[in-house]
Order: structure tokens, then sequence, then C-alpha cells
């Protein structure tokens, strides 16, 4: 499984008074433990309390703090083309830009984004008129996107759908409902393109949340998912996903499976 | 309509081993060996880079071998009664790529040789040869924990591939590989979970994975053959799908393996249905060597100069 670490966000009060600070410390102490309990990427985002006008910046120094310390990829946090510029024009390796909404008019501009910098692209069932909401429409977006990916050149290697978890009590169908889509995007390509999401939304105001978010994760794998981002620092999370994927002859079982999982 | 491209591609690739150190690298080796680096399934160059060629090293006794079949003894003729002899013809007559110089005399049951007298082997060979060197204990442990760091210090710097680390048995091993430069083959029997976790084990001692040579022990033909391909394939698409702890070159033993089967040792009196005893043991080891290639193999310890011959030419063949 593709674990992307969420922990560098400035939503976070660490991460964003090391960027009003200008702390690199707190940023590459965090880049490192997430990289050493396994995160395949690093999720990069800025937060909101800085401004759209500061965002470029900030995101290519966050950039270039993290690659002071570590190697592992990073997944640039916006939807918006100039700070991914940003971020993209200073990576020292393949990125993956995190996110865009799947209108025509979006997928005509990151797609080239993409291939352009050898990144790959998350892809989200939403339209500005808002989520995708049955699994239908998520299965019918999810071929589009795969149409318009192979229009530009894009492989579906590098290619994460998000079908955009809701929080469980918003509306308890969703869970059922991802499952499904990951379960019939392999019908749409072989081989498909890879499928993620943002674990943490599915337990956003509930109580539990480690215990949510941990049981969905695990679901969610059994149904076929390879990629989230989420809190890797959580060991019972990342174990339960290696657990997972063990399980599911993905990993070779070893002793020390937990670990090995994690190198 | 374009077909479309069924390519697999490998997210991921064998690491590569380098074999014995030239004067320039601190040795004394005429030329190293590159073993591993596949990107892809063996021999299918069209979908990647199918990696080093496979390389065949002959077996070669500290000792003259005390009851190896005739089949065997004919062929090798009276270089056996000396292992500098056997090993210049290992690499020279018999076409062999290296020596894997096994020290079975120090074997408590097989003359219980003085360590001291194994080490004293050991230098001889390495005098006589410039091929890079496998050096192989005796396979008891307690003996080998007093031998291989004698044997280590006694050819550091050349880059030897040493064996072997076992689950309960590989912190002296990997101590005196690590610190001599030396090259280690990490053992399993025919268990790759075990298998992963003795690799764990060494990368915990801070080991160097691309010093790593894994043997999952070899089944011959008739005696656990489709099981040894089955793990070593199992063990090669980890390795190409990102398993970092799987992801080292393969060795395989075929000439002991084989040459322990009744088809391959019996002599025509007690086996005439069997076909002559000379064309029935080569071939015995022959398709245990190459069928394992198929599920990736590295390197192939062998013993007989025909198998040799033969497997080389299988070699020839898929990777040219």
């Amino acid at each position: 499984m593709i674990a992307v670490g969420e922990r560098i966000n400035g939503m976070f009060k660490d991460v964003k008074k090391a960027i009003r600070n200008k702390d690199k410390a707190i940023l590459q102490d965090l880049a490192i433990r997430q990289t050493k309990e396994g995160a395949k990427y690093l999720d990069i985002n800025t937060g909101v309390a800085v401004t759209p006008e500061e965002q470029p910046e900030v995101m290519k120094w966050m950039v270039h703090a993290v690659q002071e310390v570590c190697d592992t990829p990073l997944a640039l946090d916006s939807q918006k083309i100039p700070v991914l510029e940003a971020g993209l024009s200073a990576v020292r390796r393949p990125a993956m830009i995190n996110s865009c909404k799947c209108d025509e008019a979006y997928l005509d501009q990151f797609l080239p984004l993409a291939v352009q910098h050898g990144a790959s692209l998350v892809v989200l069932t939403m339209t500005d008129k808002g989520p995708l909401q049955d699994v239908d429409g998520r299965i019918e977006a999810i071929g589009q996107i795969c149409g318009k990916a192979l229009e530009h050149g894009l492989e579906f290697d590098r290619i994460f759908i998000d079908p955009v978890i809701f929080p469980v009590n918003v509306d308890q169908k969703q869970p059922g409902y991802l499952m499904q889509v990951f379960q019939q995007i392999k019908v749409i390509s072989d081989p498909p393109p890879h499928t993620i999401v943002g674990l943490s939304n599915v337990s956003q105001g509930t109580q539990e949340r480690p215990l949510i978010n941990r049981t969905m994760l695990v679901m969610s794998i059994a149904a076929g998912l390879d990629a989230a981002i989420m809190d890797v620092l959580d060991t019972d999370l990342m174990d339960a996903a290696l657990c997972a994927e063990m399980l599911l002859n993905k990993q070779i079982y070893s002793e020390s499976f937990l670990r090995a999982g994690r190198m | 309509m374009p077909v479309p491209d069924v390519k697999e591609k490998w997210g991921a690739e064998v690491v590569s081993v380098v074999i014995g150190a030239t004067k320039a690298e601190g040795g004394t080796r005429e030329k190293t060996i590159t073993v591993g680096g596949a990107k892809t399934i063996p021999f299918i160059k069209y979908e990647g880079n199918t990696g080093h060629r496979p390389v065949i090293a002959m077996d070669v006794l500290d000792v003259v071998p005390p009851e190896w079949p005739s089949a065997l003894l004919e062929a090798l003729g009276d270089c056996v009664r000396d292992p500098v002899e056997w090993a210049k013809a290992a690499v020279g007559r018999f076409g062999a790529d290296l020596v894997c110089l096994k020290l079975d005399g120090c074997h408590p049951d097989k003359g219980n040789r003085p360590v001291e007298e194994a080490v004293a082997a050991v230098k001889r060979v390495r005098d006589a040869v410039g091929c890079p060197l496998i050096i192989w204990g005796c396979d008891d442990e307690t003996k080998d924990n007093e031998l291989m760091p004698k044997v280590s210090q006694a050819v550091k710097g050349e880059r030897c591939l040493l064996g072997c680390a076992k689950q309960d048995n590989y912190k002296t091993i990997t101590a005196v590989c690590h610190a001599d430069g030396h090259d280690l083959i990490a053992l399993a029997p025919l268990d790759i979970n075990i298998q992963k976790q003795v690799h764990i084990l060494i990368s915990d001692m801070e080991f160097p994975a691309d010093r790593i040579v894994m043997f999952p022990t070899t089944g011959a033909l008739g005696y656990g053959l489709e099981y040894a391909f089955s793990i070593q394939e199992r063990s090669r698409l980890a390795a190409l799908g990102g398993d970092k702890m799987m992801r080292m070159p393969v060795l395989v033993d075929a000439g002991n393996e084989a040459w322990r089967a009744k088809e391959a040792k019996a002599e025509d009196a007690d086996a005439p249905a069997w076909g002559p005893k000379k064309e029935r043991g080569p071939a015995w080891e022959m398709l245990t060597a190459v069928t394992l290639l198929q599920a990736g193999a590295d390197i192939i310890r062998m013993r007989h100069p025909k198998a040799i011959a033969t497997t080389r030419r299988v070699i020839d063949d898929l990777t040219s």
C-alpha cells in the first residue's frame, strides 16, 4: 500500500507555527519520522493560514526544507496551479500532484502538468458542482478521467483516483459505496489506475477517530484500495494496513513483517 | 485499432552484487563478477533488462571427495586430489565462471580437519586462480563459527562470497563479512518466510543490501524441484514488485543436490533400465540447474563437467 504521510500540513498547529517562524526543524523532524514509519510520499500542504499570494513561496520553502534531510518523494497538496508549479520547480524526485477536480477543463490543465513534470496526479470524483455521491456516478466519472488520461498520454500507473470520502456521520452509506468503487475500478482497465483516499476525513467530527480510520482502511484495502493519505505516525493504523496487505498475500510474511513493511 | 502494449512493467529490481576485487580495489582477482540486476522476469528480454548473465560456480572441495559417485569422479579425474589443481581445472578446461570452495573436510563427520588446514587450503586456492571465489563452510554450525572468521580474515580484501548465515546462526558470519568486506550468503530451508526474516536480521546488523546473496536451498529433480521453483519464483516476483527484503540475487546448488539422487549416482549394473551412468548423472544435474534458471537463478553451484557445459550452452542461448 502506498502510504502518503499527511502530517506536514499547515492546518496542524506545529506546522502552522513552523511556517510562520520559518522553522525548518519542525518540518524536517516530521519528514524523517514519517519516512521511518513507512511513508512512500510526504504530503506538503501550506494550509489556509497562508494567503494565496504567499502560498507558492511557502510551498517552495517547505519543499526545500524537507528535501534537505530526506529523499522521500513529495505529494504537493494544492489545487492551485501557481502553488503546484512552485513546488514542482523545487522537487528533486517525481512528485504527486494532490489534487484536481474532474471537470474537463481542469483535466486539460492538470494532466499536461503531470506529464510535463513526470509527476503522478490525484483526481477527485468531484466537479465544481460538488462531489459525486453514488457508485455509478463515480464509476462514470472515472471512465471519463481514464479517457482524458489516455488522450493526454499519462499512464494509469500515475493516476490516483480519489472517490472522495465523506465523514461517516454525514452519510453512513458512503463508506460502502467507496468499497464498491474500489472493486469496480478494476474492471475499467488492466492495469487500472490507483485508488487513494484522504483517510482522516471519514472520522471528521466523530468519536473513536483512530478506530474508525483504522477499520475503514483495512476494509478499503480488502476491497482494493492501494493508496491512502493517512497518519503514518499512528502505529496501530500502519500496522493494521500492513497486516491487511499480508493477509491478502501482497506482502510476504516474515516474523518481522511489521518492520519489513515499513522499509 | 492499435494492439495494446501488454508488456509487464515492474516497479523495482534485483540488486546487483559484485564478487571479487581486483588489485585496484584492494584484492588480487583478475576480474570481478557481477550478479543480479534483473528488472524483469528471467530471459524475457523484450520486456526489460534481464540483468546480469547467470554464472556457474564449480564445487571444489578442500579434501579428496570421500564418497562421490563414480560417474562424477571419473569425469573429474585426478585433479580432485588437490584443490589447487581442481580449482584451476574448474575455471580452465571445465569452463566454470568461478570456484565454490566447499570446506567439507572440517565437518566433524567428514574428517574433522583442524580449521588451520582449511584456511591454508583457502590461501593456496586464492593464490592459484584469478577468478572470484565463493567459500562455503562445512555446514556444521559450531565448526563454522570457528572456521569462517579465520577464512574471512585470510581472504580479507578479496570480496569473496562467504556461506552461510542462517536464522539461528547468523551473527558471527555477518559480523566478519561486514568487517572484512565480503559478500554473504543468506540461507533458509525452503521456507520463504524464514528467508525474508534472515535478510531482515542481517540488515538489522547494518549489513549492506548490495552484498547479500539469497540461498533458498535447492531441491533436485524428483526431490523437491517444483517446490524450490515455486519459492524462487515467488521471491523473484516480490523483488520486482518492490519488496526490499527479497531483492537479492539467488544462488542454486544443483551439483550437490542432484548427485544425492539415486537416479544420478546408481551404478549401471544396479539400474540397467535407467540408461548409462555417464549420461544419467550429468542429465539429472543439468535439468535441475536449467529448470531453476527459469525461476531466477543468478549463481549455480555445479559439479559435473558435462552438466556445466550443457547448462552453459543453455544460458548462452537464452541470453543471446
